[in-house]
């Protein structure tokens, strides 16, 4: 037996070792979810004008809920369209369905939650397996992950860009009836402006045929052209040039009051230091020597510290992202830790905390 | 010693990091903290409001980046429930709008159930479009925004009544991850109108891009895990539940012990892969004479 294939042996057994000691010590389980089923029930009404308004103002027919104090108003009247009713499925913590699961079946085990939180914790477990070296699971893992993102972007570019921005205008109508019915179902006087995206996406498909890709250059050059144009005012603006009178700070800097305020005056000597050796740095027009090199020199040194700032924060960031993951693999999924109070209340034997 | 050094598997220090980061979340470390100058800037933007102004909140991150802003997203949320403020909620980003959506669940109509949609809040959802959609609904919101998420046309909810633009809006709090988010915000929305100003929570890796923004275009920064633990300490003092914290605004505070240990794991594996440098600069050196 390889080396590799002795490690992996190992933390499958002390996984499944420990997966098994859990459901022992733990009598209700773990890394289960809980829903709570809410019946919803509808019906449709007709809705007046008020009453000692103008009789003849347009009524208006809406969905109400079934039994509400809506129904009660004098100008309120139903229509002949049957009933609707639905089940609303929420998430509730475990503690709280064991709880209520005694007289209310509305209280149940959700299978499709429990599935979740397993999958979500199978694929940490593969993604941080990579740790040790690249590996068969952790393929898996990447590439459903990759598959599943194309798909969701797929489906987003769809609903959310092409739908609203481009079919809705051209087919009002047609897209108030299955997908939009909060818009108007009228076509806009200028909907015909819509025909210019469309045929700008018709060319820039082109660039997959073996002849016609040279007609994708065209809407290319106007994509760049506009990300430009409006790039360029928005960076003059808020980074240029409100940059530049920022800079523009007192030496000598005064409270309210008008007293000294030494820290203040410090920050602002410091910032326009930082600000000009590090311009001198990258000013090439002149040779980097005598005095003009050590300034640069500090300009350097100024560009290491932001750097190493920046470092810092980058790991700050990574150090939260793995917490969150082994947080949700000790509370979510194991049960070991509750920091939000959501399993402990009862079936617990042992805990860590 | 040095040999074993050199030869050390780097797998031990991703166990090391790993233990460094497990162990504080099994055995919580007690710290406290106090506000940076930025976080504090933060709390007063919205703090120093008049109650029931109008604030939109845009959701700009997915899920990946939900462990760094969530819970700034939970305590800027409960903040602007405990204020009364309306709320006019957005993202930049798809996956925003269902993370917007959860946490007005779990927070907004858990310390605000009064909150009633269309006249407390609204959730305007997503739209594609990247800094176009800033630029657009800054001047004409119902041209980017013709319903809400539920579809209802914004002509019909009460609290978009005179809301034409953006510009309406007394604050915007951002919570970004990247692209497009709070610097989109700053060249698009806070620098050309002023007048509402603007506060954001970023990732770590984004928020030394935004220092320069501060304080003309931006008013207040929540940096990374700790501007979130400095946030949720402020809340917790200003706005605690019958005398005690919020359950909800504990994430960040909670976070940050992992932190400390793995910063000085990380300080440490610094210092010692320059010693083992410099001991080995010196041992080439003796090799040679």
């Amino acid at each position: 037996m390889s080396r590799s294939t002795m490690v992996w042996l190992v933390v499958f057994l002390l996984g499944a070792a420990g997966l098994a000691t859990n459901l022992v010590v733990r009598p209700k389980g773990f890394g289960l979810a809980y829903v709570h089923d809410e019946p919803v029930r509808r019906v449709e009404v007709t809705v007046g004008p008020p009453i000692g308004a103008d009789a003849n103002e347009p009524t208006e027919t809406k969905w109400v809920e079934a039994g509400g104090p809506e129904l009660d108003r004098p100008n309120v009247s139903r229509t002949t369209t049957p009933e609707v009713s639905w089940i609303e499925e929420s998430q509730v913590t475990p503690a709280k369905a064991w709880d209520e699961m005694q007289g209310d079946p509305s209280y149940r085990l959700s299978l499709k939650h429990t599935l979740g939180i397993w999958v979500a914790a199978f694929f940490t477990l593969a993604v941080l397996s990579f740790l040790w070296r690249d590996n068969p699971v952790y393929k898996f893992a990447e590439s459903v992950i990759v598959g599943v993102s194309a798909a969701y972007w797929m489906l987003n570019a769809f609903w959310a860009t092409l739908v609203p921005n481009l079919i809705q205008p051209l087919f009002p109508k047609f897209v108030q009836s299955w997908a939009m019915p909060g818009t108007t179902g009228e076509a806009s006087d200028f909907w015909f402006v819509t025909l210019v995206p469309l045929t700008f996406a018709v060319m820039l498909l082109l660039r997959l045929s073996p002849k016609g890709g040279w007609i994708a250059a065209w809407p290319l050059a106007f994509v760049i052209g506009t990300t430009a144009g409006m790039k360029l005012v928005s960076h003059v603006q808020a980074d240029f040039l409100s940059m530049l009178s920022g800079s523009v700070l007192p030496l000598y800097a005064t409270d309210a009051q008008g007293r000294f305020e030494l820290g203040t005056s410090i920050g602002n000597f410091v910032l326009i230091v930082g600000l000009l050796s590090v311009l001198t740095y990258f000013f090439f027009s002149v040779e980097h020597r005598g005095t003009i090199g050590k300034f640069a020199r500090l300009g350097v040194w100024f560009l290491m510290v932001s750097f190493g700032a920046a470092f810092a924060f980058t790991v700050m960031g990574r150090i939260t992202l793995l917490s969150e993951r082994l947080e949700f693999l000790f509370s979510d999924w194991l049960w070991l830790i509750d920091p939000k109070g959501a399993h402990t209340a009862m079936g617990l034997l042992f805990s860590i905390r | 010693m040095l040999k074993f050094l050199e030869q050390l598997d780097r797998r031990v220090a991703f166990l090391l990091m790993g233990l460094a980061v497990a162990i504080p979340i099994l055995f919580p470390l007690p710290l406290s903290y106090k506000p940076s100058p930025l976080a504090q800037s933060a709390f007063d933007a919205i703090d120093r409001l008049p109650d029931g102004s109008k604030v939109v909140f845009s959701f700009d991150y997915d899920p990946a980046s939900s462990g760094e802003l969530q819970p700034m997203s939970n305590a800027l949320v409960y903040h602007c429930a405990r204020k009364r403020h309306k709320l006019y909620f957005m993202a930049l980003w798809a996956p925003g709008k269902t993370i917007c959506t959860e946490t007005i669940a779990t927070v907004l109509l858990k310390y605000r159930p009064d909150a009633a949609y269309g006249e407390d809040y609204v959730e305007l959802g997503y739209q594609s479009g990247n800094e176009g959609v800033i630029k657009i609904a800054a001047t004409d919101l119902r041209q980017q925004y013709k319903t809400d998420i539920k579809g209802t046309p914004l002509e019909a909810i009460p609290m978009m009544e005179g809301v034409n633009n953006l510009q309406a809006m007394d604050l915007l709090i951002t919570i970004s991850a990247g692209y497009p988010g709070s610097k989109e915000w700053v060249q698009y929305f806070s620098t050309p109108f002023p007048r509402t100003r603007m506060i954001t929570g970023t990732t770590g890796v984004q928020s030394v891009s935004l220092y320069p923004y501060i304080p003309n275009q931006i008013a207040g920064m929540l940096g990374a895990i700790k501007g979130a633990a400095e946030y949720e300490t402020i809340v917790n003092e200003q706005y605690p539940v019958n005398g005690k914290p919020v359950p909800e605004l504990g994430e960040g505070q909670r976070r940050m012990g992992p932190q400390l240990v793995a910063h000085m794991l990380m300080v440490s594996l610094i210092l010692l892969g320059n010693a083992i440098f410099f001991m080995q600069r010196k041992a080439r050196r003796e090799g040679r004479r």
